[in-house]
């Protein structure tokens, strides 16, 4: 092999394989066989365990960027939420995101009222969408909600919304899940409010600041956590559903595979370069 | 009074909100809640003076003709366009249908994706170029990146499936996350939350200064 020609192998080359490798399984899946970690068994169980009917805060802490990673357990944790017939508030802290939010939303409660759930905005769930203020707005609806979002994501006020007639402060909710994809988000929750005013919190958050919340898990101040597209994935299995994560592993698989390729194939180039050079 | 007001402030409103913390008086709950409700504002302004600074730095930019002036004026023309629209569609800006909602589904949407989509092509010509293991440290640091990037994903398990259970890429990867790794992180948490009791008793104390700009 010409390792000369190798070594000065357009990168180009390597741009198409990974998007031939991406778009391959897109169009037609491998159906990979899909484990469960313990984390996400973990996230699972800790949502079925709120008790029926329990208000529950939902913060999603992301924009359009993290949208594959974030969306479908955004998707399976407020679908588990509503089949338990759990009310759920609803709030983002990032500047771009609260449109995604409301819109993935509302595509949920599309779907489960076409199966036949009756779901009413405003009385099952609620959207209060974004505020500015980062930790301090967290802090701000620990002294009350309707005092941090005077209205909601559709410009209706808070207080006229019956379900949050029985929301006060965090003291109302059974469990903040928060899905975030960097700052602000799950550190800063657990923080700002899992510490101070020991609210119970679930995490699902990108594959890239998963371990930094490794020991948040590990000390039991998150009761689950669901890490990047994988963790979306064997969330979607444990509900028995398939979704985007679901379909888009496969595609992932082979992505990480060619990248730990590349990382080998570098390094027995550059030794098999030392090698002939001595 | 230009540098000694700042720092009073700062430290007033700094160790009253530490006392807030550990206080529950009224007394020091409802001026506090206050303070918190001036630091969303000031925030929210944050954005008005991010957005007035970025015209400025580019309509600059393209006065002088530098060198990518052209970005500059898509920047600055979709930034203008992007607030006519949204003030156009008014407070509903956000329902479905409206021409702020075009925009945000049909070009920040997808640019965005676009943004963190590169990413997948860049890392795999980073690791074929630039991935080098020349060190025991790096070798361990590439064999665990490995192991977890594979144990992360199906394909993993799928390449280790005629092992027993415990001993697939999946096991090893979350043995990796749960122990080293967290220890680690661990470590690294503490110290970071040190510094940042550290940074802020020197703020307080007027010892830190940098904030106030123009230098010690």
């Amino acid at each position: 092999m010409n390792l000369a020609a190798l070594e000065k192998l357009d990168r180009r080359w390597l741009f198409l394989i990974v998007g031939l490798l991406v778009l391959g399984p897109l169009l037609k899946p491998l159906g990979l066989p899909l484990g469960t970690s313990k984390p996400v068994k973990m996230f699972h169980d800790a949502v079925a365990g709120i008790p029926d009917g329990a208000i529950v805060l939902m913060s999603c802490d992301y924009d359009p960027g993290a949208k594959p990673e974030v969306v479908p357990m955004t998707r399976t944790a407020f679908r588990q939420l509503m089949e338990k017939r759990c009310r759920v508030v609803i709030t983002c802290l990032w500047p771009g995101g609260s449109s995604l939010v409301d819109q993935t939303i509302e595509s949920v409660a599309n779907e489960m009222r076409a199966e036949g759930h009756d779901l009413v905005y405003g009385r099952d769930y609620v959207d209060l969408g974004y505020k500015a203020g980062y930790e301090a707005v967290m802090v701000l609806m620990g002294k009350g909600i309707a005092n941090a979002f005077p209205q909601d994501q559709r410009a209706n006020s808070t207080a006229s919304l019956p379900l949050m007639r029985n929301v006060r402060d965090y003291s109302s909710f059974a469990m903040l899940v928060n899905i975030s994809s960097g700052y602000p988000g799950t550190k800063e929750w657990v923080q700002q409010v899992n510490s101070r005013f020991h609210l119970p919190m679930v995490s699902g958050c990108t594959a890239v600041s998963a371990p930094e919340y490794y020991p948040y898990l590990q000390s039991g101040q998150l009761k689950g956590l669901l890490g990047g597209m994988a963790g979306a994935a064997e969330y979607e299995k444990l509900r028995g559903e398939k979704g985007a994560a679901t379909k888009g592993m496969d595609a992932q698989s082979l992505a990480h595979a060619f990248i730990a390729l590349c990382i080998i194939a570098g390094n027995v180039l550059q030794w098999r370069k030392r090698g002939a050079r001595s | 009074m230009k540098r000694e007001l700042p720092l009073l402030m700062t430290a007033v409103i700094g160790i009253f909100m530490i006392l807030s913390f550990f206080v529950p008086h009224h007394l020091v709950g409802v001026p506090a809640d206050y303070l918190q409700q001036c630091a969303v504002i000031v925030v929210a302004f944050g954005y008005v003076l991010g957005g007035a600074n970025a015209l400025r730095v580019n309509l600059e930019g393209i006065a002088r003709r530098q060198p990518d002036w052209p970005y500059k004026l898509v920047l600055v023309v979709s930034l203008i366009a992007t607030v006519v629209i949204g003030l156009a569609d008014g407070r509903r800006w956000q329902e479905p249908g409206t021409a702020s909602m075009f925009l945000y589904d049909r070009l920040y949407s997808p640019m965005q994706g676009t943004m963190f989509s590169l990413l997948a092509f860049f890392i795999a010509s980073a690791a074929f170029r630039a991935f080098r293991i020349r060190t025991v440290e790096a070798g361990l640091l590439a064999a665990a990146a490995l192991i977890v990037m594979l144990g992360r994903v199906p394909v993993g398990d799928a390449l280790t499936s005629w092992l027993p259970e415990s001993i697939r890429m999946s096991a090893f990867q979350e043995w990796i996350m749960n122990i080293p790794q967290n220890a680690a992180k661990r470590a690294i948490l503490m110290g970071a939350a040190m510094g940042v009791m550290a940074t802020g008793l020197r703020v307080i104390l007027g010892i830190e200064r940098s904030y106030l700009g123009g230098g010690d």
